[in-house]
């Protein structure tokens, strides 16, 4: 098979950005693809999770949110060996810590094209996998203070934009039931790939202006955001395993802890650790990691699901 | 016809603080306020808001000149240190002073 169309726009609008090419898409554009992205994504999940809930799913889910709390808590000392500050190693574990639903959407889009089966209610570890970082990170960057906003805090945190859609898709889901959403099916059939395409072009053209601070952020980082992500993955694909989900499932849960938040977690750590420079988090995120994992990481991680497997 | 003169401030900062400046400047007892997306460049570098987390706002209250001073002065105090921000007061003559 030739090389994946989707990839292929990332790459497109990796290299237009990389050649300062005029081209730019219309700001709301980014917003309405991440929305409707995010939102088909728990839909489907809360449809097949109508289907196939079970006792199991709730032990699951709290393994995943303990891998959660423990992928900030590797990344720490991790950078704090590369030398970097204590305010700035916290803000960039807890985005690593946490996830990036346009990997999740890729990695969807990679199996379903290989036909590989996946458990279904993967969109609910992605809301569960974005919390508990920032407050990992968080408090190991100022451990218990009381100058720390909590509540304004949580209120970023739990209702921010991907949580809520995620949520809120997967909880229609549930309560409408396979046959009352067919009518809605193609946003998460037919239309999928096409949004997925045009997401990933806008992220293209992105991560490409992050790249250009690398200059500046230096070596160090690079070498962390191309490490980190296969510890993640390792610790992610171990944990599948162990949870006994299919071959699909190991590999989309190590792609989640392979990859890092650059929406929900800059937007938190802006607030509650402004001294951390968020030009580091984000050019790791989002103009290394992101394109790392696109590009490499999740065929990679589906041969390691497939070896652990075998 | 009569003017009256008010002061304006303009503060320039990351769109990322939108929610906790509105509160300060209920708080505060600005009068209004006017807020647009903005986008430049600094001593921060570029600010292109191209997507949500690299935008800029623009954020223009017109009031008393106590009040605007007050308004400055918790600015600087809370936000300066860590955040891309600018602010300035000028002079505007306003038609009707008992709006601000």
């Amino acid at each position: 098979m030739g090389f994946d169309p989707v990839v292929l726009f990332f790459v497109f609008g990796l290299i237009a950005g990389l050649v300062k090419s005029e081209l730019k898409l219309p700001p709301g554009l980014y917003d309405t693809l991440s929305i409707i992205l995010l939102l088909a994504i728990g839909l489907h999940g809360g449809v097949e999770l109508a289907e196939q809930a079970s006792p199991a799913l709730l032990g699951q889910t709290l393994a995943v949110l303990a891998l959660g709390i423990a992928l900030p808590l590797i990344a720490f000392p991790l950078l704090r060996m590369l030398r970097f500050p204590r305010v700035d190693a916290a803000s960039i574990a807890a985005h690593y810590g946490s996830v990036s639903a346009g990997t999740f959407a890729v990695v969807i889009a990679y199996l379903l094209a290989r036909d590989i089966m996946f458990e279904s209610y993967m969109p609910l570890f992605v809301a569960v996998l974005e919390v508990p970082a920032i407050i990992v990170g968080i408090l190991l960057a100022k451990g218990i203070r009381r100058d720390t906003d909590w509540k304004a805090l949580s209120h970023e945190v739990f209702l921010g934009k991907s949580i809520m859609l995620l949520l809120g898709g997967l909880i229609i889901g549930v309560l409408a039931g396979k046959e009352a959403i067919a009518p809605l099916e193609p946003l998460y059939t037919s239309m999928f790939k096409p949004v997925l395409a045009f997401f990933l072009l806008e992220m293209g053209l992105i991560a490409s202006r992050h790249l250009g601070s690398l200059r500046t952020t230096g070596p160090r980082l690079v070498a962390f955001a191309l490490a980190f992500p296969l510890v993640g993955a390792l610790a992610g694909a171990l944990l599948g395993t162990a949870l006994g989900l299919t071959v699909g499932g190991v590999t989309v849960l190590a792609t989640l802890a392979a990859s890092g938040s650059y929406i929900a977690v800059p937007a938190a750590m802006r607030l509650a650790l402004p001294e951390a420079n968020p030009a580091l988090s984000l050019t790791a995120s989002l103009g290394i990691t992101f394109p790392f994992n696109i590009l490499v990481g999740i065929p990679l991680y589906l041969s390691l699901a497939e070896w652990l497997a075998a | 016809m009569s003017m009256s003169t008010r002061t304006l401030l303009t503060l320039i900062c990351e769109a990322a603080l939108e929610p906790r400046l509105i509160k300060d400047l209920q708080r505060l007892g600005a009068p209004g306020w006017t807020l647009s997306d903005a986008r430049g460049s600094g001593t921060r570098g570029v600010r292109s808001a191209g997507w949500d987390n690299d935008g800029n706002i623009r954020l223009e209250v017109v009031c008393g000149r106590e009040r605007a001073e007050q308004i400055v002065h918790h600015l600087q105090e809370r936000y300066y240190d860590d955040y891309a921000m600018i602010c300035y007061l000028s002079d505007v003559e306003v038609l009707r002073p008992q709006k601000f």
